[in-house]
């Protein structure tokens, strides 16, 4: 049994007591530590800054040219944050039990009332920095709903929540580089872990523009690399995105929890072949006036699909507003995986709509009606724009064509309250955790999470950590484990150079992609899964026969990346389905179709499932162990969510 | 359907910073109208590699006009023919089957060609390191709403904070200037409260960073304001050019008299 290591006490209590509880570093020996940080978006540039001004070294390492390009940056709608400043009833409580609710009560009570609490403190933060959040008339900050939430907790900045946060934390980041506290090594992609007598003491890089290995050394490695999303090809995530850093660090001790959880989001453009690259999101908020619907019969969807028919020909008696006509009380608005699902039964019945029949219409017809088009424009004008670019249709005279795509990981390297993993000071922040968002993560949680773990959790955890390990000694850089690790990594890399088959990586991603998106995506079934361990086997050998990787270390080389990062992803996806077959039970985005209420809902098994599945690597090609560590609610109660 | 359509690229090709780098044409077949810009190079990149032949490599991650990572000067122009998008918001309907497409990197000495179409411009991340912040910690800052902002100047400071720092600016100026990404940054902080006490001092440093990078001097041709894919607009450089005079006759403390 895996121990999470939440302070005991009320609720409320549990943070302001252990922040106390913790040990301090005194500030004249902070700067004997140095801290490793991999990723720098939200959750690493937040961390690094804050860490570095606090007096650590701090050394950051991303893939991209800049630490501002990390994917935080394309977050659209919002940052929640239980201010009240709406007067409309919110509280830290209120955002606490949204988040566990919406999680499907599959996540960690303290850890999430943590969040909920600290998120005040976060809109204070960025507002300190010059961040530009959308204000009202009177000068103060304007907040939105967003997601279903029945209170305003949102703070956005048009359509670029998230890239305005990353800026703020982009500059906090820059100040500290500017005073010689941060070194930032950009094109740098982290390929290993290095552990000294079982603890995380460096990581082997490479720069993607030499080629050259590099062993970084440093008392602690913060792991803030993001979601994995990527392991289905498509998805809304960045071209660059992988689960590289995490899953050799996962390879190194670290266990990977509730790797099934994946949220699929209803609001997508479509694909339209297969030269497809990659989904972009149409923002949630559209789902506050949009209407969601298809066809009544199967004939009318052939029709519109065929041209013979328009979406504006179909009367209203033939259209089926399904969310509205399923869900009343919450309509359009239900949470994610609720949508998502109920867009691909409308699909599977034959009702689907666009070319391809793979999409479902959201309709602003009414919106303009009611509110005139400038209204509409002035709301969502930039997503309009957005659709059409990429469609060559105009949302304002036809439905939008949308349909779910892959856009979160819930699960993610297990860690404790502390947030470490468990390879002692090993951490991991962000999206590259599971910890906050259970079974499904709520809309404008994201960016909150992110933050909160860098600016305000991470500081204090690390220090207590650094405090006890009783020494101020450097790293030693001599260590045999820095020159063992260094190798093992330069022998996977001439592997994968001497590779020189048939496919390309892109063929085995796609193939990967499509096994993943088949059989663990929206639906599942353990003939399914089962199935799909199989496939994914087979493309594993596939892989390392027949693909085809050109050109050499020692120059930018993008078949090199992508072979590392698809050899990584072929791994991942059969945990992946591994724990979706384990997990017997439906809760929020992990649908088990044997496991379903009378009206088609997730229906959780409370009994058996209340818990974390930690996964533990036992060695190539090997079955991983399951740990488990007992999820404990002592503050909510559980029951079937409902939105009807 | 989609249409399809056989293209001739004029790609430049350098094997690094180190080589001379020179036009390759090669033929792009069967190319969707629906596909992006990028994903018709994607199509090349997968028919090189299946050839055994090194693939073009560019610059490019989200894929939806925000990361400011993507660029190329198609047919001479920074990200492509269209105005107020990316490359990566490009489709290949922009284009008609025949044509000859001439695809090139950033052009400027302060952002060395590091292989093919990708270049190096950290260039932009050591102006932004000379002082493109407010000096405030973690921790210990006052609520939000005790810095009430008009909405008038949130929304002008947005304006000019969506800045994705991509370069076409520079790329489209003949004098390779980078005025307009610089006068973006000091103009979101010259316009807000939170920005006052280090606002002369900001503009200089990062003039001055600027200058020492190399980037050319500004002729007021627009260029940059013409091709910039979020619409940053001229007059943030106005507003940088009285800032920096201001530095030279005002100090911070002055500012409650001067803003």
């Amino acid at each position: 049994m895996l121990d999470s290591k939440v302070p005991a006490g009320p609720l409320a209590e549990k943070w302001s007591k252990h922040k106390f509880n913790m040990k301090l570093v005194n500030p004249a020996n902070k700067r004997k530590f140095t801290i490793i940080v991999v990723g720098t978006g939200l959750a690493g540039a937040s961390a690094a800054a804050s860490l570095a001004e606090l007096g650590y070294n701090v050394k950051t390492f991303c893939y991209q040219d800049s630490p501002r390009r990390a994917h935080s940056i394309a977050a659209q709608g919002g940052i929640n944050a239980a201010k009240n400043y709406q007067n409309d009833g919110d509280s830290v409580y209120r955002l606490f039990y949204d988040t566990i609710k919406g999680g499907d009560y599959r996540a960690r009570e303290a850890n999430v009332y943590r969040l909920a609490e600290v998120s005040v403190n976060i809109i204070d933060q960025c507002v300190a920095q010059g961040v530009p959040f959308a204000r009202e008339y009177g000068g103060l900050l304007d907040n939105r709903s967003f997601g279903g939430a029945q209170v305003s907790r949102t703070f956005y900045a048009r359509g670029q929540t998230g890239q305005q946060l990353l800026l703020g934390a982009y500059s906090a980041l820059n100040r500290q580089i500017r005073k010689g506290k941060v070194t930032s090594y950009t094109r740098h992609e982290m390929l290993d872990l290095v552990k000294i007598d079982g603890h995380a003491r460096g990581i082997i890089t490479r720069d993607m523009v030499t080629g050259k290995i590099e062993a970084h050394e440093g008392h602690a490695v913060l792991l803030c690399t993001g979601g994995y999303g990527n392991v289905f090809f498509l998805s809304t995530n960045a071209m660059g995105c992988n689960v590289t850093a995490a899953w050799r660090a996962h390879k190194r001790g670290a266990f990977f929890a509730n790797p099934c959880y994946t949220q699929i989001h209803p609001t997508c453009i479509p694909v339209t072949g297969d030269h497809q690259s990659k989904l972009t999101l149409m923002s949630e908020s559209l789902r506050n006036d949009g209407r969601v619907w298809v066809p009544k019969t199967q004939e009318v969807a052939e029709k519109l699909r065929q041209g013979q028919l328009k979406p504006a020909d179909i009367k209203d008696e033939d259209r089926d507003y399904f969310l509205e006509r399923k869900y009343p009380s919450f309509g359009n608005l239900v949470p994610r995986d609720v949508a998502s699902r109920n867009a691909k039964e409308m699909v599977d019945d034959g009702r689907g709509v666009g070319k391809s029949g793979v999409a479902v219409f959201l309709d602003f017809a009414d919106a303009i009606k009611r509110l005139g088009k400038d209204t509409v424009e002035a709301k969502y004008g930039n997503l309009f724009d957005m659709y059409y670019q990429i469609t060559d249709e105009n949302p304002y005279e036809q439905p939008m064509r949308i349909y779910p795509a892959v856009h979160y990981t819930m699960g993610g390297v297990w860690v404790d309250y502390n947030l470490m993993t468990t390879v002692p000071g090993l951490y991991a922040l962000g999206e590259c955790n599971f910890s906050d968002h259970g079974a499904n993560r709520l809309g404008a949680s994201a960016l909150m999470q992110g933050l909160s773990d860098g600016y305000f959790v991470i500081p204090y955890t690390v220090g207590d950590y650094l405090a006890n390990l009783g020494s101020f000694a450097p790293v030693d850089k001599n260590n045999p484990a820095f020159e063992q690790t260094r190798k093992d990594v330069e022998e996977k890399i001439n592997t994968l150079l001497s590779l020189k088959g048939s496919k390309t990586v892109d063929d085995i991603h796609k193939k990967l992609g499509n096994i993943m998106w088949e059989y663990c995506g929206m639906a599942r079934t353990a003939e399914g899964l089962t199935k799909a361990k199989g496939l994914i086997q087979e493309l594993k050998k596939e892989f390392w026969s027949d693909v085809k990787v050109l050109g050499e270390n020692e120059e930018l080389n993008m078949s090199l990346e992508k072979a590392g990062r698809v050899a990584d992803f072929l791994e991942l996806g059969e945990l992946m389905v591994d724990d979706a077959l384990n997990r017997a039970e439906s809760c929020g985005g992990h649908f088990r179709l044997e496991s379903q209420t009378e009206e088609g809902e997730a229906k959780r098994d409370d009994e058996n499932f209340t818990f974390v599945s930690a996964w533990e690597f036992q060695g190539e090609n090997q079955a991983e162990v399951l740990h488990k560590e007992e999820l404990v609610f002592e503050n909510v109660k559980l029951t079937q969510r409902s939105y009807k | 359907m989609a249409q399809h359509m056989n293209l001739t690229l004029k790609v430049w090709r350098q094997k690094n910073d180190k080589t001379k780098g020179k036009f390759v044409t090669i033929q792009a077949k069967d190319i969707a109208d629906d596909m992006s810009f990028l994903e018709m190079l994607d199509v090349v990149n997968e028919d090189l590699t299946r050839k055994g032949e090194d693939p073009i490599y560019f610059d490019h991650d989200c894929r939806e006009g925000i990361c400011g990572m993507c660029s190329l000067v198609i047919n001479g122009r920074p990200h492509g023919p269209k105005y107020g998008i990316t490359t990566c918001q490009l489709h290949m309907r922009s284009f008609h089957d025949g044509q000859t497409i001439v695809i090139e990197p950033w052009r400027a000495a302060a952002f060395p060609v590091l292989k093919d179409l990708a270049v190096d411009r950290t260039s932009f991340d050591r102006i932004q390191q000379a002082g493109g912040y407010v000096n405030v910690n973690t921790g210990g800052v006052p609520d939000a709403n005790t810095i009430p902002i008009p909405k008038r100047i949130a929304d002008e400071a947005f304006e000019s904070a969506t800045c994705i720092g991509c370069g076409a600016c520079v790329a489209a100026c003949k004098n390779a200037s980078a005025m307009l990404f610089v006068s973006a940054k000091i103009s979101q902080f010259a316009l807000l409260p939170q920005g006052q006490t280090e606002r002369y001092e900001r503009a200089q440093a990062m003039i001055d960073q600027m200058d020492a990078e190399g980037f050319g001097s500004c002729t007021n041709t627009g260029a940059c304001e013409a091709e910039c894919p979020k619409g940053i607009k001229l007059s943030n450089i106005a507003r940088m050019n009285r800032e920096y005079f201001g530095a030279k006759f005002f100090r911070e403390e002055d500012v409650h008299t001067h803003s």
